[in-house]
């Protein structure tokens, strides 16, 4: 299935230019169709499907306001008392938009990283272990065991394996964005969603974060917000480019940083842009 | 596609979480529903009771607003009884406002100093002193008034010394820590650089106070005084330690007097349920009731104008 | 006149005003203790109280309040967590909501001596309990639901929007996210409000003198089933606080040495509501660091 929309301009750039991951090997695993996104009456995204490859990092990107963060949140229904989402998530074959999902199971295969590090005002095990506690698993070995391995994931073990039962709140903000992402993989998810995990942290736990996740995407589907262009090169396969509420041009990110097809976006990437 | 299928199944389960969910939904919002079956459970009884006086027992609500003496169990010459509650409205309002009219100066003028003039002291010495009297119990105010101020009434103006200036004294002292903390809450409020941009236009600090804190903080002070007055409306017991309880016309403001609390704390144990006597004291408590709802809609409509400007 | 000139006066004035405002509220604290802490003993506070004689002390009052204030608290820190809860985290802007907020400010605008009356129509003679520890505590429960309803609001209030996602995210319903990420957070804060809602709820006594009643039967301290009549436990005793002892015998003016066991009462009152006070203040802030700290 090739989507392309080629509306073609005056110009010999187009106005938005669609190209869906089609890669044998990586199937596609959640995709939207005609997503609509509403604030009360405002309408926040109106043109943004997208299809996401299996075990592929895809990076959404453009300007402050476009709607990434609502295209985001949309996917694991996050946004679901604070916005109306009209049209199909479609994951692995599922509608998870309709009402008859529920979104708790849901939310346990899509996994959500966030903006700022918001550990638990509780110990960095408890913090692991206490949503899978909550599920039934009770054995303490096995609990240890996702504990040791969520962290390692993360690459934050060696840094906390004595502290384990020392406050979450005391760790630093990028050790901090790890343990998030540690306690988001303890569930084992199946996608994993970042929205700009890495705004607020230092250049040093910024590229940890990215080594951390391109160890990731072996086992989870991953999809990104970033404002942080050289970022999208450096770790995604795939990148969509918003602006105002529309999807203007998704492609490779090879595509997009070499070659866009659309001015906005190339104006965009090239840092010529508002 | 049996994997779909499969899947679909699995999250469309009615999973833990989401029975979880429904009971945390349906426990807190009893608890809500309860509180407002008290509410509801409260203004009803009182109403139904306070009403019985003029529907079974005929009294006219003018005469119970306007007559002056207040006898319920003995009827006058006309054979009509004697529940003319002016008294103890005039009593209670009497109170309400000159406490309030005293201590609006005091509370406001100290809050001023708190946040204005010297934040170092209040913070240290004002803050924690009145934080703490807000807490005082009332029968405290009341057990003072009746060892130092009534005394001292009676040293001043004879008489008893009993009336309504000791409980104005009481109610000064007690509503003071509350309006005063309310009112550097409202101040606080007050950007800081709307007292920068008045100095540096070259006004005074006094200017600055006068003419542009106190003016924004106007309705936030008005909160605060109204509350005040509010809670010295329904004071009970402090006030019927010091005031004399003489169901009377106050002819000046050492005689003895009532409010229409303090003839509720005194009568309530006395009457029969359902006789008039009795009927007729649920009558004050519904008048009492009324004033603080009253009081309550004078709040939010300072609250919504201030929020208008 | 010079706004200078002006200046200088009406800042004098001011420093006049706060001045007098300091010393009316030091003489009241002082007068209180001064008065209040010579007369404290362990016999005062242990003693039961004698109706006619002198030398009576406050012991039955006393445990009285402390009873009470803790069924109050059991029976009305539920509820108010419940509605706290639903208020904050479910409840949506709407006219329901709204609708409801004001019932609960009116609830807590109301004149506690009417609270109190109603407790008397409503607990005491209409289901019968009579003046007993268990009216007394309704009452004092109603009084105290709509404060710590807005103090539990406010504690939550406090804990920020991202650990609610957070939980979410994690595909906990709102409610465990509530109970088990939001309330322990939240701990610190609620247990000072609780606290400071003790203190009004242990001086309190117009609600209570038609409701747990005026008078103070003796107690055995020995006998702890609560089916007892004489029993410490029993919830269907009249039982008197010490804030109605207060009133009471100011009222009647029988007892000799009313003035000095009021004195007295009153100086214990206030160290209790100190107490509390410090309490709030210093386990607020002792449990809010054992959260957070390495
Ligand atoms: N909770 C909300 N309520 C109303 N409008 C919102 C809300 N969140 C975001 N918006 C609006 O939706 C648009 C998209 O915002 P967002 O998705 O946060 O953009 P991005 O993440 O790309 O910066 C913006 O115009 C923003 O103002
Ligand atoms: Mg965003």
């Amino acid at each position: 299935m090739f989507v392309s929309n080629d509306v073609s301009n005056t110009e010999t750039m187009q106005e938005r230019h669609i190209v869906q991951p089609r890669d044998a090997q990586h199937p596609i695993v959640l995709s939207t169709e005609e997503l609509h996104v509403f604030y009360g009456k405002k309408e926040a995204i109106y043109e943004g499907d997208l299809q996401f490859a299996r075990n592929q990092i895809t990076a959404l990107i453009g300007p402050s306001g476009s709607g990434k963060s609502t295209y985001l949140r949309s996917l694991n229904r996050m946004n679901d008392r604070i916005a109306t989402v009209t049209g199909r998530i479609m994951y692995r074959g599922v509608d998870i938009n309709q009402p008859a999902i529920d979104v708790y199971e849901m939310r346990r295969r899509v996994g959500m990283v966030f903006q700022r590090p918001n550990p638990f005002a509780k110990s960095i095990y408890d913090n692991i272990a206490f949503a899978l506690r909550l599920r039934g698993t009770t054995d303490k070995h096995e609990l240890d065991e996702i504990v040791e391995t969520s962290l390692k994931q993360a690459a934050l073990w060696n840094q906390v394996k004595d502290d384990l039962n020392k406050s979450a709140l005391a760790l630093s903000g990028g050790q901090a964005q790890r343990l998030c992402i540690a306690r988001a993989i303890a569930v084992k998810p199946d996608i994993l969603l970042l929205d700009e995990p890495a705004s607020a942290l230092d250049p040093v736990s910024t590229s940890q974060l990215e080594d951390t996740l391109l160890e990731l995407k072996k086992q989870y589907t991953i999809i990104i917000v970033t404002h942080n262009m050289q970022q999208a090169g450096r770790i995604s396969e795939y990148t969509a480019f918003f602006n105002q509420g529309r999807v203007l041009e998704y492609d490779t990110t090879s595509h997009i940083f070499t070659n866009p097809q659309v001015q906005i976006t190339s104006d965009y990437v090239s840092g010529n842009f508002g | 596609m049996k994997t779909t299928q499969q899947l679909e199944r699995q999250l469309k389960r009615h999973s833990k979480a989401a029975k979880l969910e429904i009971w945390g939904k349906v426990v807190s919002f009893s608890a809500l529903l309860l509180i407002v079956a008290v509410v509801v459970g409260i203004i009803g009884f009182v109403a139904s009771k306070g009403i019985a006086t003029f529907t079974s027992n005929h009294v006219s609500l003018w005469d119970f607003l306007t007559e002056k003496k207040w006898n319920p169990g003995i009827t006058d010459a006309n054979g009509k009884p004697e529940v003319g509650a002016l008294p103890m409205i005039v009593g209670s309002f009497l109170i309400t406002i000159l406490s309030a009219v005293v201590a609006t100066p005091f509370a406001i003028g100290t809050a001023v100093f708190m946040n204005e003039i010297s934040p170092n002291k209040g913070a240290k010495i004002l803050q924690p002193v009145t934080e703490l009297l807000v807490g005082i119990p009332s029968v405290v105010y009341g057990f003072i008034g009746l060892s130092v101020v009534v005394p001292a009434t009676r040293a001043i103006f004879g008489g008893s010394g009993f009336g309504i200036l000791s409980g104005t004294c009481v109610l000064f002292v007690m509503i003071l820590p509350t309006v005063t903390s309310m009112s550097v809450d409202a101040l606080r409020s007050v950007p800081r650089y709307y007292r920068e941009a008045s100095l540096a236009l070259g006004a005074t600090q006094w200017q600055t106070i006068y003419k542009v804190v106190l003016r924004a903080a106007t309705p936030g002070l008005m909160t605060a005084v109204v509350f005040g007055m509010a809670r010295a409306f329904g004071e009970a017991l402090a006030v019927q330690m010091v005031i004399g309880n003489a169901a009377l016309m106050p002819g000046s403001l050492v005689d003895p007097a009532a409010t229409l609390t303090s003839v509720l704390t005194t009568g309530i144990g006395n009457t029969v349920m359902g006789s008039l006597q009795n009927n007729a004291l649920w009558s004050l408590a519904l008048v009492l009731l009324l004033m603080s709802l009253v009081f309550n809609l004078i709040i939010r409509l300072i609250g919504r104008k201030g929020r208008l400007q | 006149m010079n706004p200078k000139t002006q200046n200088k006066i009406a800042i004098g004035t001011l420093y006049g005003v706060a001045g007098l405002v300091v010393l009316i509220l030091l003489a009241l604290l002082g007068y209180i203790l001064v008065s209040g802490l010579p007369q404290l003993s362990w016999h005062f506070l242990t003693a039961p109280a004698k109706a006619f004689l002198a030398g009576g002390g406050v012991g039955v009052q006393l445990y009285n309040s402390f009873y009470l204030l803790l069924l109050a608290m059991l029976i009305s820190f539920p509820i108010a967590l419940g509605a706290a809860i639903y208020l904050y985290e479910y409840a949506r802007d709407n006219w329901v909501t709204t609708t409801i907020r004001t019932a609960i400010e009116i609830l807590s605008s109301l004149p506690s001596v009417v609270v109190g009356l109603f407790g008397f129509l409503f607990f005491v003679v209409k289901l019968r309990l009579g003046f007993s520890i268990l009216s007394g505590a309704f009452a004092l429960t109603f009084f105290n639901l709509p404060l710590l309803t807005r103090s539990i609001e406010d504690s939550l209030r406090t804990i920020d929007l991202s650990q609610r996602e957070g939980g979410l995210a994690l595909g906990l319903s709102r409610w465990e996210t509530i109970t088990r990420v939001i309330l322990p957070a939240a701990v610190p804060s609620i247990l000072t409000g609780v606290i400071l809602s003790a203190g009004r709820v242990f001086g309190e006594a117009a609600a209570l003198i038609y409701t747990a009643g005026q008078s103070a039967p003796a107690l055995d301290f020995t006998d702890w089933n609560p089916f007892n009549i004489s029993s410490p436990l029993n919830p269907m005793r009249p039982a008197e606080t010490l804030a109605v002892h207060i009133w009471k015998i100011n009222s009647e003016g029988i007892m000799p040495d009313a003035k000095a066991i009021s004195s007295g009462s009153s100086a214990v009152l206030v160290l209790a509501i100190l107490l509390f006070n410090f309490a709030a203040r210093y386990l607020g802030k002792r449990l809010y660091k054992r959260l957070t700290s390495a």
